[in-house]
């Protein structure tokens, strides 16, 4: 946040706002495209995006210097990929007989 | 931005708490703190999140029906206005740091008004749902119901109802979220009028905008998530 120049954050706000309305834009149509078992990941790729774009520019993220802070940021994720990933561990190898996948 | 002294003779800002060296030290200490609360956000909306994805893998062609039914241009909606209103979250924080008053109070104003309108527009969404007896309970209705590009199959009624219990779990707490964020905002609104917020403090602002930003966030994936599942 020791930043000197006064009208640089601006432009970079109403960029990413910008950025932000276009992405959600872009979403709402590509739900509309058939692309099969993509159409989920091009909708979590453009959210992500949105995402870093607001921690790291309105949140300020990207100028954060402060290394705990960082750690924070990240163990988060971590834990949440945790979380994800082992629950998903567990029930994407069992057998649901009332489950489309096993039909 | 820190321009004060280290030493604590010199100190003359109000702001300052005795157990703080410097400004800077108590400013990186609120974020740090704010930072460390989100943290237990993102655990406390990933379970649910864990949830939504089991049932959307197990039912995916129940979700899909149960998901067009709403109003995805509300949602879109509902997106655009969150998005402004983080657009003015970080306006109003640099009229504090640039010493605008009017841009400050104005941008804070602003977006406790788009945050109205976003639960004003989510009531609109809830009430169709009402009406259509699309919320969990006993009067829950959703036979005959086709899947998406499987006209004559028709959607599992109990398996819809997962989705529709998420979708009002998951969406209603993000609206609480909302709620508080707005309180805060009451707060920071009133603080800002009476002159609390100067270029060289104005923690507050910057530790209730990262709340509201980590709310926008939540939306960002809630949308997709809830309303865009097979809409082609």
């Amino acid at each position: 946040m020791s930043d000197h120049s006064k009208s640089s954050p601006l432009v970079t706000y109403f960029a990413v706002w910008a950025a932000l309305l276009v992405g959600t834009f872009l979403t709402y149509e590509a739900a509309k495209l058939d692309l099969g078992k993509f159409n989920a990941a091009v909708a979590l790729t453009i959210a992500t995006t949105k995402a870093l774009l607001v921690a790291l520019f309105f949140m300020h993220l990207r100028q954060a210097s402060e290394k705990l802070l960082k750690l924070v940021v990240i163990s988060t994720i971590f834990f949440l990929f945790i979380l994800l990933a082992l629950s998903m561990a567990d029930y994407g190898t069992r057998y649901f007989p009332n489950s489309h996948l096993w039909s | 931005m820190a321009v004060s002294s280290s030493s604590h003779e010199d100190v003359h800002n109000p702001a300052l708490l005795h157990h703080f060296a410097t400004e800077e030290q108590q400013r990186d200490a609120s974020n740090l703190g704010m930072w460390i609360f989100l943290g237990t956000e993102v655990m406390f909306f990933g379970g649910l999140f864990c949830a939504y994805l089991i049932y959307r893998l197990l039912y995916f062609p129940d979700f899909a029906a149960a998901s067009r039914t709403i109003d995805a241009a509300l949602g879109g909606t509902n997106t655009a206005v969150l998005i402004c209103s983080s657009l003015t979250v970080v306006l109003a924080i640099w009229g504090a740091q640039t010493a605008r008053r009017g841009v400050m109070i104005g941008c804070l104003i602003l977006t406790m008004v788009f945050g109205l309108a976003f639960l004003g527009i989510k009531g609109v969404e809830y009430k169709q749902k009402f009406d259509e007896h699309h919320v969990p309970g006993p009067s829950f209705n959703f036979e005959n119901v086709p899947v998406p590009g499987h006209p004559d199959q028709m959607a599992n009624p109990r398996h819809a109802q997962i989705f529709f219990s998420l979708y009002f779990i998951m969406t209603g707490l993000h609206a609480l979220h909302m709620i508080v964020g707005l309180g805060i905002f009451t707060w920071l609104l009133w603080a800002a009028w009476k002159g609390r917020f100067t270029p060289e403090y104005h923690t507050p602002l910057e530790v209730g905008g990262l709340y509201w930003h980590f709310v926008d966030i939540v939306w960002i994936y809630l949308f997709p998530l809830l309303y865009l599942i097979d809409r082609h």
